[in-house]
């Protein structure tokens, strides 16, 4: 596997959020058989920000749930530029519950630079969809597999990441605050954005050394081909080891996974 | 005096002997035995200011009832951060505290329960590990105990100087909130001066009850990055308390003159004195 000084944290960043790189759909397209797509968080409304439905993973029925922000530029406005607002968390949460009711493993794809910002989705509840997603994912009684393929852009994309396996592609990228958002902060500049990418320590790299993330898919050298068969295969050895689990041990990996990040001293 | 020593890093001052306080809303300076007796609401204005935790902790537990626990938990600065050491160094000193948030069980008109209280005069009252971890520590105490927990809660946000150490505190947080629920034990989250990111979307929303303090500051999002990202001019009374009652996500707005008497009065309609009995015995 090629090391992490092979390219700078912000090349990684850019490479992350660059409008070729394939998003939620792409995955479900080459790993995911008879998909078939389910909408609307049953309270207010459908937002295409994130994408879920049922289809086999290699014969296994599964409940996938994806951010997407589109290809074209009319679908990325009706996507928000892969942003969900409350309603795409709710639809997700309502994805996950059904998946519990019927035993099913959930796979989430997570890939956007951070939940939709705006009046409305403030009016109709954005902080709390996403801790209700937290709070929920915690208990949930069946495997969820959260894959970062894209920008895992803070809380945002933390309500898609909760569970018990998270898997990084290698240029993904994770952090609490964008790059920008942290230099203007930090040093009232944000064209400091690269220096604050090395210091957020935020590539896949760092997250598999701190033990945030169990797996890394390599993508130096490989085609897209080869990235989907590398985590397919990943995802299908989770998923038999985890079902094979008693559920209530399950649950106590998960909130242990959690329980052990930080670091402090006495 | 007991407690109130805490307030300014550990001065053995009455409260008399204290400097007086300045409102930042009409500049009234006042003397600090008269703010600490308004509960820190500007007799000139009547303006909320911003609670100092010991100041909350003595206008809400009952006297000498409150213990304290992981008062020493210090950060690691988990990703060497530039210049946060030094950060860290200063609120300590300019706020007297070890960190963001003081933890500890106590009573509330003679009702035992855990209590977390935040002080956003240390570092905004972000979340890094240590706040992450002393919450998650009070849960897992109270759920042990069968005790309810009580937050006071005020914070900017995710620490961003401790990196994805401080957003996976959210979900840390998260999971010790959900098995506390899962035991059937209550918990009440109080809103104040501010709430916003990471803390809204994860502890301060996952409460049993919520309550508000009047015209606190309470979002997701903040308000210049909405009005910068969208063009969007904001609506007055944006994101506060009553725009946040008006549109469901808080149960009641409560005045701080009334908060112990309330707290007290919903501890005992939830007859949490019952679990917390059967929590002893076990």
């Amino acid at each position: 596997m090629a090391a992490n000084d092979t390219m700078t944290a912000y090349q990684r960043v850019q490479a992350a959020r660059n409008s070729k790189r394939p998003m939620g759909m792409f995955y479900i397209d080459h790993m995911i058989d008879d998909f078939i797509e389910l909408h609307g968080d049953r309270r207010f409304g459908d937002d295409a920000a994130i994408v879920s439905g049922i289809g086999f993973l290699n014969g296994i029925p599964v409940t996938v749930i994806a951010m997407e922000r589109g290809d074209t530029i009319e679908d990325r406005m009706k996507r928000h530029f892969g942003c969900p607002e409350p309603e795409g968390y709710r639809k997700a949460l309502r994805m996950m519950q059904e998946a519990e009711k019927f035993h099913r493993p959930v796979i989430c794809f997570i890939g956007s630079s951070g939940a939709y910002c705006g009046i409305d989705a403030e009016k109709r509840g954005q902080g709390l969809a996403i801790a209700e997603n937290l709070f929920a994912m915690m208990g949930l009684r069946t495997p969820i597999i959260s894959v970062v393929v894209g920008e895992g852009g803070s809380g945002g994309a933390l309500a898609l990441g909760v569970c018990d396996t998270a898997v990084m592609l290698e240029n993904a990228v994770y952090s609490v605050i964008s790059p920008e958002g942290c230099a203007s902060i930090l040093w009232k500049d944000a064209s400091k954005a690269a220096d604050a990418a090395e210091h957020l320590r935020l590539t896949s790299y760092d997250l598999k050394s701190f033990d945030v993330i169990e797996k890394i898919i390599p993508e130096q050298g490989k085609t897209e081909r080869e990235i989907c068969s590398a985590l397919k295969k990943y995802l299908l050895s989770e998923i038999t080891r985890l079902q094979a689990m008693p559920v209530s041990e399950m649950l106590d990996a998960r909130y242990g996974k959690f329980r052990k990040i930080g670091a402090y001293q006495k | 005096m007991g407690i109130l020593d805490n307030i300014l890093g550990g001065f053995s001052k009455s409260p008399a002997d204290m400097p007086p306080r300045v409102c930042k809303a009409c500049g009234m300076e006042i003397p600090y035995d008269e703010y600490l007796k308004n509960d820190c609401i500007c007799p000139g204005c009547g303006v909320y200011l911003r609670m100092r935790a010991y100041e909350r902790l003595s206008m809400i537990a009952d006297e000498g009832s409150f213990t304290e626990i992981d008062k020493k938990l210090k950060t690691k600065d988990p990703i060497k951060f530039p210049d946060y050491a030094q950060k860290i160094d200063k609120a300590e000193k300019s706020s007297g505290l070890t960190e963001a948030v003081i933890t500890g069980t106590a009573k509330i008109e003679g009702h035992s329960c855990g209590l977390f209280i935040m002080d956003s005069a240390f570092m905004m009252g972000s979340m890094g590990t240590v706040v992450g971890e002393k919450i998650t520590r009070i849960f897992e105490k109270a759920t042990a105990q069968g005790l309810p927990v009580i937050g006071f809660i005020t914070s900017g946000g995710a620490r961003m100087q401790e990196g994805i150490f401080s957003l996976m505190q959210m979900a840390k947080v998260s999971g010790a909130v959900q098995r506390h629920s899962e035991a059937g034990l209550l918990y009440i989250a109080v809103l104040t001066d501010p709430t916003t990111g990471g803390i809204t979307a994860s502890f301060a929303m996952l409460g049993d009850i919520i309550i508000a303090e009047p015209k606190a500051l309470i979002g997701f999002a903040g308000q210049r990055v909405i009005e910068q990202t969208t063009g969007e001019k904001l609506p007055a009374g944006f994101q506060r308390a009553e725009f946040q009652l008006e549109h469901g996500f808080v149960d009641m707005i409560e005045e701080r003159g009334r908060m112990r008497y309330t707290l007290g009065k919903l501890l005992s309609l939830h007859n949490t004195d019952a679990a917390a009995a059967a929590g002893k015995e076990r």
